[in-house]
C-alpha cells in the first residue's frame, strides 16, 4: 500500500459567521482517517456538522463558514494550503462528491451527459468522445435504464432514484481516488435506495475507490462502510470499525443512537382484527378519491384512492404504510374531511361522517383530531405555544382562562414538557417539542381516534424514538385509537396492531403488523418489507440475491384494469393479473390480500424470509 | 441592499420592532401634515414680499418664491397635500388589494378568474400612462386623484397579498383549524393574518412611496395638483425657474421628497431583511 | 421549436391580446366618459345648437356607445385614428414624426442602460455585500425613491446651469453635426438611462443572488469547474428567463420616465404631445398615444415571457 492513509483529518475546526460578527462553532477538534480502498461513515443527527466536514475534505466550506484550525490531508494534498487553481484542479478529479439531494443539484438547464461528462472534460482527462463511452459504461454499472440514450434528458424528467445514480456515475467518470457520498438515499423511498445502494456498492468494489459515506442511518452503514466516526453537535463521539460501533457502543450517545435504531416490536399482543362493527371505531368501505373530469358513473378518472376498504379497531393502532405518492396523506385528509370522497362510506364510531368537514358535527370533529407531518408548519408562528392549546379547549369545551391555562399546564405534562413553553411561540422550540405541543393540542379535544401523518419523518432517530413512546403511553392510559401513517416500517412495528399496506391508491394488504416477515403476503409488502435495511452485515447481499433470483424483467401493465402492481411484481401471471378486478384472499388470522395468486403461493418462500427479528447485529 | 443596514444599523433604535419603525416614521408625517400647516407663518398663497426668489432670513425663515410667497408656509401645505393624498389612496388601493386577495383565496375558482383578469388588465397599462388617461377623462380634482392612483395600485397589492394568503393557506396550521371546524372568518382574521402583517405592512410602505412618487410626477407635469392648492411636486414646477439661481424653493421641496421617499425605504429595506 | 413550447407561447399571446382587448376597452371608456360634450367644448363661444348638431354628427357622437367603440376599432385598424380636435390634422400625421423622436430616445437609451445595467448588476451579485456592491446598493435605491423629475433637475441643474457643458434643452431641429447630436441627447438619454438602470440593477442583482445559492451552483465548484465557465456553462441559462423579465419589467419604468423626461428636455417625442393633449383634452390623440405605449408595454412584458419559457428545458420540451 503506497499511502497508509488516504484521508487523513488532525483537529479540524470550523467556525460559522453570525451576522452580528460573532462567530459559533461548527465543527471542534475533529480527527479521522481512512485508509485506502476503505469506506468511512460519518453518522450523526442533522446539524451535526457531517455535511460540512465532507465538504471540507474537498476544501470547500459554504459560504459565512471557514476553516479555523486544523489539517486536512487528502490523497497526499494539504487541502487547507491549497491555492484556488490547484483545488479547481484537485475536486472532481482526486475527490468527488455526490449531494444529498440529486434533485436540486442537478442544473436544471443542462442535460444530463452535459453534467455528468464536464468533471472529465473541465480536468482534460479524456476526449468528448472517450468521456461518453466511459459515461454509458458507468450507467450500465449502475443499473440505469436506457443507457446509451438517458444522458440525452434533462432532471426534470427522471425520477430521484435515477437522478442520485446519475450523480454517482458523475462522481466517478474522472476515476477519481476518493468519493464523498453525502446523505444520497435519504430522499428515497425505501424501495429504491435498496437498488441504489446496491449499484453503489458494486461500483465501488470494483474500482476499489476509497469512500465517505455520511448518514444518519445506522443500518446503512452497516452494508455500506468499515468504519464509522459518531458525531455530535460538531464533535467525535466515538470512531472504530462498523462492528464493534453498532455491536458494542462505547459512547453513551451512540448507544441511545444504536437503541433508537433499534426500536423493540411492541411488547404487548397486537389487538386482533376486529369482527364486529361496534368494535371498530372507523371503518371506510369502498372509499374512492380523484381529481379530473368525471367519468360516465360520475367517478374521477384520476383516482387517488380506488375503493379503499380498512378499518381500525376501537382502542388500536392502524399503520399505513407504502411509498412516496402512494396516497398516504390524501387518505389521513380524506378522513378528516378535507378532502371529500366521490363514493363510498366512512363510519366513525356507528355513525356514517360527511365527506365534507363542514357537514359533520362538532361531536365527531372533536373525537376525530389529526396530528400533520411537519411540526415547523404546523402550529402557527404568530401565536404563542398556550393560545394555541387552549384555544381548542375554548373551541370544544368552553374553558375559558384560568380554567383553560390549567387544562392546558396539564395537557403539557401528559406530553413531558415544561409549563414554561406555554409562553413561547413555535420558533422558539425543538423539533421534538414541536411535535409533542401538536400532540397536545390534538388531546385537548379528548379525540377517540388521532390520525398522525408522518410524524416522526422530520425528526432525528433518538427524538423520534421517544415521540412513539409517549404515543404508546398515551394509548395505554387514554385508550385513544390511532391511525399511524409512515413510510417506517419499524416505527410501524413498534407502535401498530394492523398494518394497512397501500400503493398507488389500492390498498393492497391488511394484516398484523407483528407478522409481516412471515406467513402470506402480497409481492408488494415483500418486496416493502425486504427492502428496510437491517442492522446486519451482509443484508444488502442477501436481499439483492433474493430479488435476482426472482426478480422478472420489467413489464409495461397493458390494459387498465387488473393488478397496479403488475409492472413491477416478480409473480405475475401476464394474461391473469392484467385483467378484471383482483380478487381479496382473507386469510384465517383476518389478514387481508389483494392478489390473483393463492395464499399458498404467497407465503414466504422457503425460510428465506428473515426470521430472526428485522434488528439484528451480528458481524 | 444590505450596505443600506450596516449605515443603518447605527441609528436603528434598539427597542423598536421593525413595524412600530415604519410606523412610528410614518406617524410623524402624518402628523406633520395635519398640524404641519396651523404652524405656518403666512397663508399660503399670500404675496409677502417683492423679492422672488429670495434666500433664507429670518422673516421667511426658507426664503420666497417665484411670487414672492413664503416658502416655508407653502412648503408646509404641499406636505399636507402630498402626504394626506397618498395617504388616502395607498389605503384605498391597500384596501381593495388585500381584501380582494385574501377573499379570492376562499371564494369559487371563477371570482378569483374575474378579480385575476381585471388586476392583469389595470396592470398592463403603465402607471403613469394610466394616471393621464383618467386624469384626461376625470380631471384634476382631488377625489379622482386619489381615485386614480388607487385604482392603479390595486393589482400590485392584490398579487402581494393573494401570494401571501395562499402561501399561509397551504400552512398545516391552516389545515388542523379548518379540520377542526373554525369559520372562515377566524381563519382569515386569526390564523392568515396575523402572519402576514409583517410583508403586508412593507407592501403597504411601498405602495405609499410609489403613490408620492407618481402623485408628485404628475403634479411636476402640471396634471396632478392644481393651484392654489400646492403640493410637492407642483411646488417644484412652479420653482423650476428658480434652479438657475440655485433658489431653495426649487431645492427645498425636492429635498423633502427624497427625504420623505427614501426614509421609508430605508426602514422598509430594514424590515425586509430581518 | 416543437409543439409543446408552440402551445405555451400561442397561450401566453392569447393572454397578451385578452390584456390588450381590455386596454382598447378602458381606454375608449374612459375617453368617452369625458365629462361634458366634446361639442359644445370645441365650439366653446360658437356653440349654437344647429352648430353643437352637426358637429356631434360629424364626430358621430350621436350614435350608440358600441357603435362608436366598433367604428373606434376599425379606424384604428386600419391606421386611422382620426383627427385631432385642436388642430384637426389626422392624428396618425401628427403622431408620425413623434413616434421616430420617442424611438430614438428610447432605443439609445436601452442601448446604454441594458448592457450596463447586466454588466454592473450581475457584478452586484458577485461581489455580493463587497464596498462596491454597497455604494451601488445605496445609489439605486436612492434613484428609485425619488420622482424622476428630480434626477432629471437635479442634473439639468448640476450639468447644464452650473458647468454649461451640456444644453438644458434637447432642441433636435438645430442638429448640424456628430457632437451636437450627442451633447443634445447626452442629458435626456443620461437621465432617463439612469432611472431605468437603477430598477434594473436592482432586479438583476436579486435573480443572479438567487441563481447563485441554488444548490447546483455549489455543485459546479466542487466539481472544478473554473469561475468563467461556471458563469457561461451554469448560471447563464438559468439567469435568462428572470433577468429577461427584470428587464421588461424596468422598460416599464422607462416608459413612465420618457413621459417626464421628454417635458422637462422639452423634447418632442410622443410623450410630451400626449401631456400637452391630456391638457386640452384632445382625445383622438390621447387615444392614441396610450394605445401605443401599452401595445410596447405588453409586446416587451410577452415577449420577455415568451425567452424565459424557452430558456428552460422544462418549457421547450426537450
Ligand atoms: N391537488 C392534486 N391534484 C392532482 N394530483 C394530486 C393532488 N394532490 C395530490 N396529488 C397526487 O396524489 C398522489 C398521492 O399524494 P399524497 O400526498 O397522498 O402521497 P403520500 O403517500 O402522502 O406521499 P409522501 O410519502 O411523499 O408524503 C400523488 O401522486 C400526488 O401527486
Ligand atoms: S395480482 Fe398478479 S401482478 Fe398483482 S401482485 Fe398478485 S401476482 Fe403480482
Ligand atoms: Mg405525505
Amino acid at each position: 500500500m503506497s499511502r497508509a492513509h488516504m484521508i487523513s483529518v488532525r483537529n479540524l475546526d470550523i467556525v460559522g459567521h453570525r451576522p452580528d460578527g460573532g462567530t459559533v462553532p461548527i465543527v471542534r477538534d475533529v480527527s479521522l482517517e481512512v485508509r485506502e480502498g476503505q469506506m468511512l461513515a460519518l453518522i450523526g443527527e442533522s446539524g451535526s456538522g457531517k455535511t460540512t466536514i465532507a465538504l471540507s475534505l474537498l476544501g470547500h466550506v459554504r459560504p459565512g463558514c471557514a476553516i479555523s484550525g486544523g489539517q486536512i490531508t487528502v490523497a497526499g494534498h494539504d487541502v487547507t494550503s491549497m491555492t484556488r487553481h490547484e483545488l479547481r484542479g484537485f475536486r472532481g478529479r482526486t475527490i468527488s462528491y455526490v449531494a444529498q439531494n440529486a434533485g436540486t443539484a442537478f442544473n436544471p438547464a443542462l442535460s444530463i451527459a452535459q453534467q455528468v461528462i464536464e468533471p472529465a472534460r473541465v480536468h482534460w482527462a479524456m476526449t468528448r468522445q472517450q468521456a461518453e463511452r466511459k459515461m454509458i459504461e458507468l450507467f450500465r454499472a449502475l443499473a440505469l435504464p436506457e443507457p446509451e440514450t438517458i444522458g440525452a434528458r434533462y432532471p426534470y424528467q427522471l425520477s430521484g432514484g435515477q437522478l442520485q445514480r446519475l450523480m454517482a456515475a458523475m462522481a466517478l467518470i474522472t476515476d477519481p481516488e476518493i468519493v464523498v457520498f453525502d446523505e444520497p438515499t435519504t430522499a428515497l423511498d425505501v424501495t429504491t435506495q435498496i437498488e441504489v445502494l446496491a449499484a453503489f456498492r458494486a461500483v465501488l468494489a470494483d474500482r476499489g475507490i476509497t469512500g465517505v459515506y455520511v448518514t444518519h442511518d445506522l443500518a446503512i452503514v452497516a452494508q455500506i462502510a468499515d468504519h464509522a466516526v459518531v458525531l455530535r453537535h460538531g464533535q467525535v463521539r466515538e470512531s472504530g470499525t462498523v462492528a464493534r460501533i453498532l455491536g458494542n457502543p462505547q459512547d453513551e450517545y451512540t448507544r441511545e443512537l444504536v437503541a433508537a435504531c433499534r426500536i423493540p416490536p411492541r411488547a404487548t399482543p397486537c389487538a386482533p382484527m376486529a369482527s364486529a362493527r361496534e368494535d371498530r371505531v372507523l371503518d371506510l368501505s369502498d372509499v374512492i378519491v380523484g381529481y379530473g373530469n368525471r367519468t360516465a358513473e360520475g367517478l374521477p378518472e384520476r383516482r387517488i384512492l380506488d375503493h379503499v376498504s380498512l378499518s381500525v379497531p376501537r382502542g388500536s393502532t392502524l399503520g399505513i404504510i407504502g411509498e412516496s405518492g402512494c396516497g398516504k396523506s390524501t387518505l389521513a385528509r380524506t378522513i378528516s374531511g378535507l378532502q371529500p370522497w366521490a363514493a363510498g362510506q366512512v363510519v366513525f364510531r356507528g355513525e356514517a361522517l360527511a365527506p365534507a368537514v363542514a357537514d359533520r358535527t362538532r361531536e365527531q370533529r372533536r373525537r376525530l383530531q389529526i396530528v400533520a407531518q411537519n411540526a415547523d408548519l404546523v402550529l402557527n408562528p404568530a401565536w404563542r405555544i398556550g393560545a394555541t392549546i387552549e384555544r381548542v379547549l375554548t373551541f370544544f369545551h368552553g374553558m375559558k382562562g384560568a380554567e383553560a391555562r390549567a387544562e392546558a399546564m396539564r395537557l403539557l405534562d401528559m406530553v413531558r414538557l415544561p409549563h414554561a413553553l406555554l409562553e413561547r411561540y413555535p420558533a422558539e422550540l425543538s423539533g421534538g417539542q414541536k411535535q409533542r405541543v401538536n400532540f397536545a393540542r390534538a388531546l385537548a379535544a379528548r379525540p377517540d381516534l388521532v390520525l398522525c401523518d408522518e410524524i416522526t419523518a422530520a425528526l432525528d432517530p433518538v427524538v423520534a424514538a421517544a415521540i412513539l413512546e409517549l404515543m404508546a403511553e398515551l394509548q395505554e392510559t387514554l385508550g385513544i385509537s390511532y391511525i399511524f401513517i409512515t413510510h417506517d416500517l419499524h416505527a410501524v412495528r413498534a407502535v401498530c396492531d394492523q398494518v394497512a399496506v397501500l400503493y398507488a391508491g389500492h390498498v393492497v394488504e391488511q394484516c398484523d403488523s407483528q407478522s409481516l416477515t412471515a406467513g402470506a403476503h402480497h409481492p408488494y409488502t415483500r418486496l416493502l418489507v425486504s427492502s428496510v435495511p437491517e442492522m446486519r452485515a451482509g443484508w444488502l447481499a442477501d436481499a439483492m440475491a433474493l430479488r435476482h433470483a426472482e426478480g422478472a424483467p420489467a413489464a409495461q401493465r397493458r390494459a387498465d384494469g387488473g393488478c397496479q402492481f403488475f409492472s413491477r411484481c416478480d409473480m405475475r401471471m401476464p394474461g391473469q393479473c392484467d385483467r378484471g378486478p383482483v380478487p381479496v384472499h382473507t386469510l384465517p388470522d383476518g389478514a387481508r390480500i389483494a392478489c390473483y395468486r393463492s395464499c399458498a403461493d404467497l407465503a414466504f418462500p422457503g425460510g428465506v424470509a428473515p426470521a430472526a427479528p428485522l434488528h439484528s447485529y451480528e458481524s | 441592499m444590505s450596505g443600506m443596514t450596516t449605515g443603518f444599523r447605527a441609528l436603528r433604535l434598539p427597542s423598536l420592532t421593525p413595524a412600530q419603525r415604519v410606523m412610528g416614521l410614518f406617524g410623524f408625517w402624518l402628523v406633520l401634515a395635519v398640524c404641519g400647516p396651523f404652524f405656518a407663518p403666512y397663508a399660503p398663497g399670500q404675496i409677502i414680499d417683492t423679492e422672488v426668489f429670495a434666500p433664507l432670513s429670518h422673516r421667511h425663515w426658507l426664503g420666497t418664491d417665484y411670487l414672492g410667497r413664503d416658502l416655508g408656509s407653502r412648503l408646509l401645505y404641499a406636505v399636507r397635500y402630498t402626504v394626506l393624498i397618498c395617504t388616502l389612496s395607498t389605503a384605498f388601493s391597500c384596501g381593495c388589494g388585500i381584501l380582494l386577495g385574501i377573499a379570492t383565496t376562499a371564494t369559487p375558482a371563477w371570482m378569483e378568474q374575474v378579480a385575476g383578469r381585471l388586476m392583469d388588465g389595470i396592470l398592463s397599462i403603465p402607471s403613469l400612462l394610466c394616471a393621464l388617461l383618467v386624469i384626461a377623462a376625470f380631471g384634476d380634482s382631488l377625489l379622482a386623484l386619489v381615485l386614480t392612483l388607487g385604482v392603479i395600485y390595486t393589482p400590485g397589492a392584490y398579487r402581494t397579498s393573494r401570494a401571501l394568503a395562499l402561501r399561509i393557506a397551504r400552512m398545516d396550521y391552516i389545515t388542523v383549524a379548518v379540520a377542526r371546524g373554525e369559520g372562515a372568518l377566524f381563519i382569515i382574521w386569526r390564523e392568515i393574518l396575523p402572519n402576514m402583517r409583517g410583508p403586508l405592512l412593507a407592501d403597504v410602505g411601498l405602495r405609499f412611496i410609489y403613490a408620492v412618487l407618481l402623485l408628485s410626477n404628475l403634479s411636476f407635469l402640471g396634471l396632478g395638483v392644481q393651484p392654489p392648492l400646492v403640493d410637492l411636486g407642483s411646488l417644484v414646477r412652479e420653482n423650476v425657474l428658480g434652479l438657475v439661481y440655485g433658489s431653495g424653493a426649487v431645492i427645498l421641496p425636492t429635498i423633502v421628497i427624497g427625504v420623505l421617499t427614501v426614509g421609508i425605504n430605508l426602514v422598509l429595506d430594514g424590515t425586509s431583511r430581518r | 421549436m416543437n409543439a409543446r413550447l408552440a402551445r405555451l407561447v400561442l397561450r401566453r399571446i392569447g393572454a397578451a391580446l385578452c390584456s390588450l382587448l381590455f386596454v382598447v376597452v378602458a381606454i375608449f371608456a374612459l375617453t368617452a366618459a369625458l365629462p361634458g360634450d366634446v361639442a359644445d367644448m370645441l365650439l366653446g363661444q360658437n356653440a349654437t345648437p344647429d352648430a353643437t348638431q352637426a358637429l356631434r354628427h360629424a364626430l358621430h357622437l350621436d350614435q350608440p356607445l358600441w357603435l362608436r367603440f366598433m367604428h373606434w376599432c376599425g379606424g384604428m385598424l386600419h391606421g386611422n385614428a382620426g383627427n385631432s380636435l385642436l388642430t384637426g390634422r389626422p392624428v396618425s400625421e401628427m403622431l408620425a414624426p413623434r413616434l421616430y423622436n420617442s424611438l430614438l430616445l428610447a432605443g439609445a437609451t436601452t442601448l446604454v442602460a441594458v448592457p450596463l445595467a447586466l454588466v454592473l448588476g450581475l457584478a452586484c451579485a458577485t461581489w455580493r455585500d463587497s464596498v462596491f456592491d454597497r455604494v451601488m446598493t445605496v445609489l439605486t435605491l436612492g434613484i428609485v425613491s425619488v420622482p424622476a423629475f428630480l434626477i432629471a433637475t437635479v442634473s439639468v441643474f448640476v450639468f447644464a446651469v452650473q458647468f454649461r457643458v451640456v444644453p438644458a434643452l434637447s432642441d433636435i431641429r438645430s442638429i448640424h453635426s456628430v457632437g451636437q447630436f450627442f451633447l443634445t441627447f447626452a442629458m435626456p438619454v443620461a437621465t432617463l438611462a439612469s432611472i431605468t438602470m437603477a430598477q434594473m440593477i436592482r432586479m438583476i442583482r436579486a435573480c443572479m443572488i438567487d441563481v447563485f445559492s441554488a444548490p447546483y451552483m455549489e455543485m459546479a465548484v466542487i466539481k472544478g469547474v473554473p469561475p468563467v465557465r461556471i458563469m457561461l456553462h451554469h448560471a447563464l441559462p438559468n439567469a435568462i428567463g428572470p433577468v429577461a423579465n427584470a428587464i421588461a419589467l424596468s422598460l416599464s419604468s422607462l416608459l413612465g420616465g420618457v413621459v417626464v423626461i421628454e417635458t422637462i428636455f422639452n423634447y418632442p417625442g410622443l410623450a410630451q404631445l400626449m401631456v400637452d393633449s391630456v391638457m386640452s383634452r384632445d382625445v383622438p390623440i390621447i387615444q392614441a398615444c396610450t394605445l401605443l405605449f401599452c401595445m410596447t408595454y405588453l409586446f416587451l412584458t410577452t415577449l420577455a415571457d415568451i425567452v424565459a419559457l424557452a430558456s428552460v428545458p422544462k418549457g421547450r420540451g426537450a
